[in-house]
């Protein structure tokens, strides 16, 4: 570590202004932090501080992340040779979906880490940390047959229009991997609308090739209940096999990498909540706006499969547990006062049920739902801010009487 | 019927080296300096010149926008330097302490018929108005305004602060003469903060007595005002440290002045932390000479650590701190791997640290230096600030509103209500490292010269 230490200083000069690689500044600095602590003292103001930094932070939510990533890998490679109708080991499985999943999230952090280095260099400030997550979100919410090329265009636009053109981490209005998610929506609807996209059929670096079995159906539980004839969607497997709620809690289901596993997701949600990370409150919510919008629909709405898609199960299916507790809970993008985050989970579950049932076009209403909020939450500070204010000026009044 | 107020939000931040009720004795260095800059928001005049004899209690300067608020010194002895920067700017006026400690006079008889006016003026003139300070702004009261309500807090919850059952205690008829003082320069109520179950104070007369019961900042007068009687655009509420009221009290009971003052010598690196009886502007270095401990850099704070003064070899105590703390700098520490680290050693309020764990097994001997612990960045996490602002302000968002300089926003979110110490411990808890303390500051004095 002394020799290590003594290595960083001795080329440090050689980065600073008017060095040799000055233009890599803001470059060396990132990579000093990331190795030792900052040895800045305060200046001025409280002379000790908490160990907390924002590194600290966002690697407490990529750890947070893990059990989801690993799941979506493992998942991956098991629904790849279910479609194949081979069996083979569990390793094989999840080797399938390492090689399959470690492109997208390379493609996703050399683009978008890329961008957020140049920011730094020309704004002069360090290196801020927010995409060490974003990057690590955008892998796990986007189908595994996306192209290589779509997730390396769509985080860069993300990371641009979305957060330096606003000022870079703590700044950005929307979450920046929803709306790399919501691009690619948009930008590649036909592609990533359908049923095909959700299944690994073709080979990763020639490994695991073969045919679909006769039975073989790529669509997602949502998809299935938004094309449903009847009431009672019967929901299947992709290969035809009937599954219901556990197969949505466990996550042996097709969907985006790292969505399906409410299990795995549940680890991330304790790791987020134990370390205070995340606001339980906004999680809560989240989840009980879900249930409730879903249980009135249940009740009162028509008679169609969405509608009558029973709570419990809007809850365990699609992206709404992931969306609840890694970028519902997202502190830039989220209101930021206590009262004001019960309203705004609330409202984002109620929200993504309410796309899910009466939007003809999106069987999946979780991301817009978030991103919507995201407009909303300012607001719903303001008002509650505006009720502090307004206590405030009526206990003036009451002491001048 | 006495109240209790229970506050739930705030944090005392467990650190080694707390004073031990003894008192180590006088110390008083051979050279004692004023500096202008101690006290916040004053424009110096200096009336004396190099050679000058002075006395305890003679005056040294004065501020220019109220003439007749005296800064005294307070010793006997004689000037010998008027130290000047940039712009003629007076930095301190250093006075050769001749060990005597003789008094000026004071004019000071009785003091059952003095009118309100004539306190003051004996206030102003023999150098004890500095003691008296104004929320809003936390700066030294203004003489011609008439507060609705004086505040005192004793006892102090800062980390390693002082115990003023003990300072103040031994005193308490002066105490008690210094509230009778007050009490006549307002139209409302002397209000005393006590910690719940005190007795020391508790029967004291002419005030209204609330006790608090919580983590820091309980003690701080800022969050008892909030509760008690919160300061509202337009109002006016003067604070005075306890040990000063019983300064004020002595000046009234025996008509001499007499600055002397109890210090705690407090914080990790000091070898035998306790009391020691000095004066303000006593040289810092020789004060704790062979009282810290050797080898390592050491930062000296005038204060606590939250919200103290750094001070440099060689520096003077600022005559607002009850405390001297010494912790280490820490510019020489290089910690590999920080955000991945277990760090057993560390304090955190998150739970990103083991901490909460080992306190619970009853560790106290956490690691603390000057360290930021992180880069600045822009805010990201929501709600840290709360949970140690037992206040019913948003900090969060007065916070923004100073950063943006929007006084009507500072305004209606209670900037008349804070001082810079309310915020000492958002910034400790701060993910993002910004220097609340100053940004208040600045935000304050701007708030100031837009509105007065």
């Amino acid at each position: 570590m002394n020799a290590l230490r003594k290595f960083v200083d001795k080329i440090k000069p050689n980065f600073e202004e008017g060095g040799k690689f000055e233009k890599l500044r803001s470059v060396f600095d990132g990579f000093e932090t990331f190795l030792f602590v900052p040895n800045t003292t305060s200046k001025q103001g409280t002379h000790i501080h908490d160990a907390i930094d924002s590194k600290r932070t966002m690697i407490v939510v990529v750890i947070a992340l893990i059990p989801a990533l690993l799941f979506g890998m493992f998942n991956t490679g098991y629904q790849h040779y279910l479609a194949l109708g081979q069996d083979v080991t569990l390793w094989d499985q999840f080797w399938f979906g390492f090689l399959a999943v470690l492109p997208i999230l390379v493609v996703s952090y050399v683009v978008g880490l890329g961008i957020e280095f140049i920011v730094a260099q020309i704004k002069g400030h360090e290196i801020q940390e927010g995409f060490l997550v974003t990057g690590f979100l955008i892998p796990l919410i986007v189908p595994v047959d996306t192209p290589l090329w779509m997730i390396a265009v769509a985080t860069a636009f993300a990371v641009i229009f979305a957060k330096e053109v606003f000022g870079g981490t703590g700044m950005n209005i929307f979450n920046v991997a929803l709306i790399t998610r919501a691009f690619l929506f948009f930008a590649y609807p036909t592609y990533m609308s359908g049923d095909t996209v959700w299944v690994r059929t073709g080979t990763t670096f020639g490994l695991g090739g073969g045919n679909v079995v006769d039975s073989y159906t790529g669509a997602t539980v949502l998809g299935q209940i938004s094309t449903s004839p009847t009431a009672q969607a019967h929901l299947t497997g992709i290969t035809g096999n009937q599954i219901g709620f556990w197969d949505g809690f466990i996550g042996l289901i097709p969907g985006s990498i790292g969505e399906t596993s409410v299990i795995a997701i549940l680890i991330g949600a304790a790791i987020l909540l134990i370390t205070r990370v995340a606001s339980w409150k906004t999680m809560l919510s989240v989840f009980a706006g879900g249930a409730i919008m879903a249980l009135i629909f249940n009740l009162f709405g028509p008679d169609t499969a969405k509608a009558q898609f029973p709570w419990y199960n809007h809850l365990v299916f699609g992206g709404f547990a992931f969306g609840a507790v890694f970028m519902a809970t997202d502190p830039v993008t989220s209101a930021r006062t206590e009262t004001g985050k019960w309203i705004y989970g609330f409202l984002i579950g109620a929200m993504a049920i309410i796309i899910r049932v009466l939007n003809p076009g999106y069987a999946e209403g979780m991301m817009l739902a978030i991103l919507l909020m995201n407009i909303f939450a300012p607001l719903i500070d303001y008002y509650v801010v505006d009720a502090n204010i307004k206590r405030r000026l009526k206990r003036a009044v009451n002491s001048n009487k | 019927m006495t109240k209790l107020i229970k506050l739930k939000r705030g944090l005392d931040i467990p650190i080694i080296g707390k004073a031990k009720e003894t008192n180590g004795g006088v110390f008083v260095s051979k050279q004692i300096a004023l500096i202008p800059d101690h006290y916040h928001g004053i424009t110096p005049k200096v009336v004396v010149k190099e050679g000058d004899e002075v006395k305890i209690g003679s005056p040294v300067f004065y501020n220019k926008a109220i003439e007749t608020m005296n800064f005294v010194s307070p010793v006997s002895g004689k000037i010998i330097a008027v130290n000047r920067g940039e712009r003629r700017k007076v930095l301190s006026i250093i006075i050769e302490n001749d060990e005597k400690y003789n008094p000026a006079k004071t004019e000071i008889t009785s003091t059952e018929k003095l009118s309100a006016e004539e306190i003051k003026s004996l206030l102003l003139k023999n150098g004890y108005w500095p003691f008296i300070k104004q929320r809003p702004y936390d700066v030294i009261a203004n003489p011609l305004q008439n507060p609705k309500s004086i505040f005192i807090s004793t006892f102090d919850s800062a980390p390693l602060a002082p115990n003023y059952d003990f300072v103040v205690g031994q005193d308490i008829k002066n105490f008690q003469a210094g509230i009778d003082v007050l009490s006549k320069l307002t139209s409302g109520k002397v209000n005393l903060g006590l910690k719940n179950g005190n007795t020391v104070f508790a029967g004291t007369k002419n005030a209204e007595v609330t006790f608090f019961e919580g983590p820091h900042p309980a003690g701080n007068v800022g969050v008892q005002i909030n509760h008690v009687d919160p300061v509202n655009k337009g109002e006016v509420v003067w604070t005075v440290n306890a040990q000063d009221v019983v300064a004020i009290g002595k000046l009234f009971t025996t008509g001499t002045p007499d600055f002397k003052k109890t210090v705690a010598l407090t914080g990790p690196e000091v070898t035998d932390p306790q009391y020691i009886t000095t004066v303000p502007g006593t040289n810092v270095t020789e004060l704790l000479a062979g009282k810290v401990t050797k080898g390592a850099h050491l930062r000296y704070i005038c204060g606590n650590v939250l919200s103290g003064l750094q001070v440099n070899e060689g520096d003077f105590i600022e005559p607002y701190s009850p405390q001297i703390s010494v912790i280490k700098e820490g510019d020489d520490v290089h910690e590999l791997f920080g955000w991945g680290m277990p760090r057993f050693n560390k304090f955190s309020v998150s739970n990103t640290y083991f901490t909460g764990i080992l306190k619970f097994f009853g560790k106290k001997d956490f690691d603390y230096d000057a360290r930021l612990m992180g880069g600045k960045r822009a805010i990201i996490m929501s709600g840290e600030y709360d949970k140690v602002f037992p206040m019913d302000v948003l900090p969060e968002f007065l916070i923004k509103a100073m950063i943006a300089g929007n006084i009507d926003k500072m305004e209606v979110l209670g900037a008349y209500e804070v001082a810079p110490e309310d915020f000492a411990l958002c910034e400790f808890v701060c993910t993002s490292k910004l220097p609340i303390q100053s940004i208040t500051r600045q935000a304050l004095d701007n708030l100031r010269k837009e509105v007065e």
